[in-house]
């Protein structure tokens, strides 16, 4: 099969090695040095590095722009766009302008809605108006658009085509559980050509899901990168578990890490195990793996996991 | 029907300085069904508004009345005599009443007494949640009659996205229910689940409000 875009994680993924993606998030200001510090620690270690778009609906430095800072620092960004901000019009130019900055690998998701950004303790901007002209299944497919057919969604041709890896992301494990399969099949027929997911830690259920998105024989058209969240803390399990939608933790899981006289060694310890697991289900081609907040502490476990270093392709 | 909910007393009083005859109006249909600008409503706020404008340093005399439609022109005609004493009008109706009035008694200032704010349904008793937002392309038949532009916060077309919670509610708050999820449920048990997997191009919002002004002509109706 040709390459789409030819980005590095396509190539790592169509030469058939485990992939492995990470997270940079922007900062709340327009530092370059905020970005390249984090790219500095984790240049190397991983095939893609997602830059957030205003996640939990936080102004932050934009992703296209922290996706270039990335590129020109020698990593490959994976740009998110989300469907909050922007509507059609603003979506297609900002990917005909990433394209032109040399981002090729977009992340297409329906984004936290513009009353999340005050549920921490920034005042975010609760009184926004969220966009949503299209959603993220129409987006992937506006993009996938745009590459194939060199159209904009309203018909009228774009004078080339922009080479894009198109992502999306998947939440396996959110209710209406019978419908979160399907929902990857929409989005793979819609053009998603690889997949991140909500954090995993229930493997038992993730493979449940994985089993029946093998069946229909979606981990053939997409790649599909369980996604893994470095735990530090029980707290913080428990946390997740209740809060963050999706995201199911084990209480034996919590138990272990509120046993641990060592929480960070044994989240990493974990999060090893995790990788092993998830490496080990069929269909899976690789991990977005992160550690919110401790990028530090990604290449000991990225080392240890045995990922390191990444294939040259 | 249309909801609507009073604007804070405080908003009104800053509204009224420097009027002295102020007229409360209400309107018996929607906003009576739901509390907000019916003749128990109108007839509530009116001493409360001279109150607190009496406490404000600048007492006014309030009237009230209650038009059985404010958006219906010869309704509003019931209240011409009370308008033309009055110098300012507080209305309680919906935003389509109000300007109405607005328009029949052009001279007289019009203050909003409420914030309307959506097309719901009385669910229970004093619970009235969204069930339209007037997107000008309804697409309940495709959503086993549950509407997503609506009800979904973030109007999506294609299933549920990552935010419902492990009860099936919403992102947004816990009272409000994933519309998708509820669409899902009511698809399956039809058996009819497979109705949800195609992938639903992007919506025409022309014919909605983001469209501009809604212009809608009946030739047959005009003579
Ligand atoms: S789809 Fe549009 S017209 Fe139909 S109920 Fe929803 S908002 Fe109203
Ligand atoms: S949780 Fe459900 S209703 Fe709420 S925004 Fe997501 S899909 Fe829409």
């Amino acid at each position: 099969m040709s390459l789409r875009a030819g980005t590095k994680l396509e190539k790592v993924l169509a030469a058939g090695h485990f992939a492995l993606t990470t997270e940079v998030g922007p900062p709340r200001g327009p530092d370059v040095d905020a970005v390249l510090k984090k790219a500095r620690i984790l240049k190397g270690l991983a095939d893609g590095y997602n830059v957030t778009d205003n996640q939990t609906a936080v102004v932050r430095m934009s992703s296209i722009a922290g996706s270039k800072i990335l590129l020109d620092a020698g990593l490959e960004p994976v740009a998110q766009m989300t469907c909050r901000d922007r509507n059609r019009i603003a979506m297609q130019s900002d990917l005909l302008g990433a394209a032109a900055l040399g981002l090729r690998n977009i992340l297409a998701i329906s984004g936290d809605h513009q009353g999340a950004g005050a549920s921490g303790k920034l005042k975010g901007h609760p009184g926004a108006k969220g966009v949503y002209d299209v959603d993220s299944m129409q987006l992937i497919s506006i993009i996938k658009g745009m590459r194939d057919e060199g159209l904009q969604a309203g018909g009228d041709a774009l004078t080339s085509k922009p080479a894009f890896f198109i992502g999306a992301a998947w939440t396996p494990l959110g209710p209406p559980i019978e419908f979160r399969v399907l929902r990857l099949a929409k989005k793979v027929a819609a053009g998603a050509d690889f997949i991140q997911t909500q954090a995993v830690y229930d493997i038992k259920a993730f493979a449940q899901q994985m089993a029946k998105a093998v069946d229909m024989g979606l981990a053939e058209k997409t790649a599909i990168l369980p996604g893994i969240i470095v735990p530090r803390s029980a707290g913080m399990l428990n946390y997740m578990n209740n809060n963050v939608p999706g995201v199911v933790v084990p209480q034996e899981l919590i138990g272990r890490m509120k046993d641990a006289s060592d929480p960070q060694a044994e989240g990493i310890k974990v999060t090893l195990e995790l990788i092993e697991q998830v490496r080990e289900l069929p269909g899976v081609k690789g991990v977005h793996l992160q550690a919110i907040e401790a990028e530090e502490l990604l290449p000991e476990i990225i080392n240890q996991a045995g990922l390191s270093p990444r294939p040259e392709v | 029907m249309i909801t609507a909910e009073w604007k804070p007393i405080e908003e009104m009083v800053g509204y009224l300085r420097g009027h002295k005859k102020v007229l409360v109006i209400g309107c018996a249909t929607c906003v009576a069904e739901c509390a907000a600008g019916g003749e128990r409503e109108v007839e509530t706020l009116a001493p409360l508004l001279a109150m607190a404008m009496q406490n404000d340093g600048n007492p006014v005399e309030v009237k009230s009345a209650t038009l059985e439609r404010q958006c219906e022109p010869e309704f509003v005609e019931a209240i011409a005599e009370a308008a033309a004493e009055a110098d300012a009008i507080v209305s309680l109706a919906c935003g389509i009443g109000m300007q109405l009035v607005a328009e029949r008694f052009v001279d007289t200032p019009l203050y909003p007494g409420v914030n309307t704010t959506s097309l719901s349904l009385r669910e229970e008793p004093g619970l009235w949640t969204s069930r339209c937002a007037a997107c000008g392309d309804c697409v309940l038949g495709l959503t086993f009659g549950l509407c997503p532009v609506a009800r979904c916060a973030k109007s999506l077309m294609n299933g549920p996205c990552g935010g419902t919670r492990t009860d099936g509610m919403c992102e947004i708050n816990q009272d409000t229910p994933c519309i998708w999820r509820l669409i899902v449920e009511r698809a399956t048990a039809r058996g009819r689940l497979e109705d949800l997997t195609q992938v639903r191009p992007p919506k025409n919002w022309s014919n909605s409000p983001a469209g501009g002004p809604k212009r809608m002509l009946r030739e047959d109706l005009r003579s």
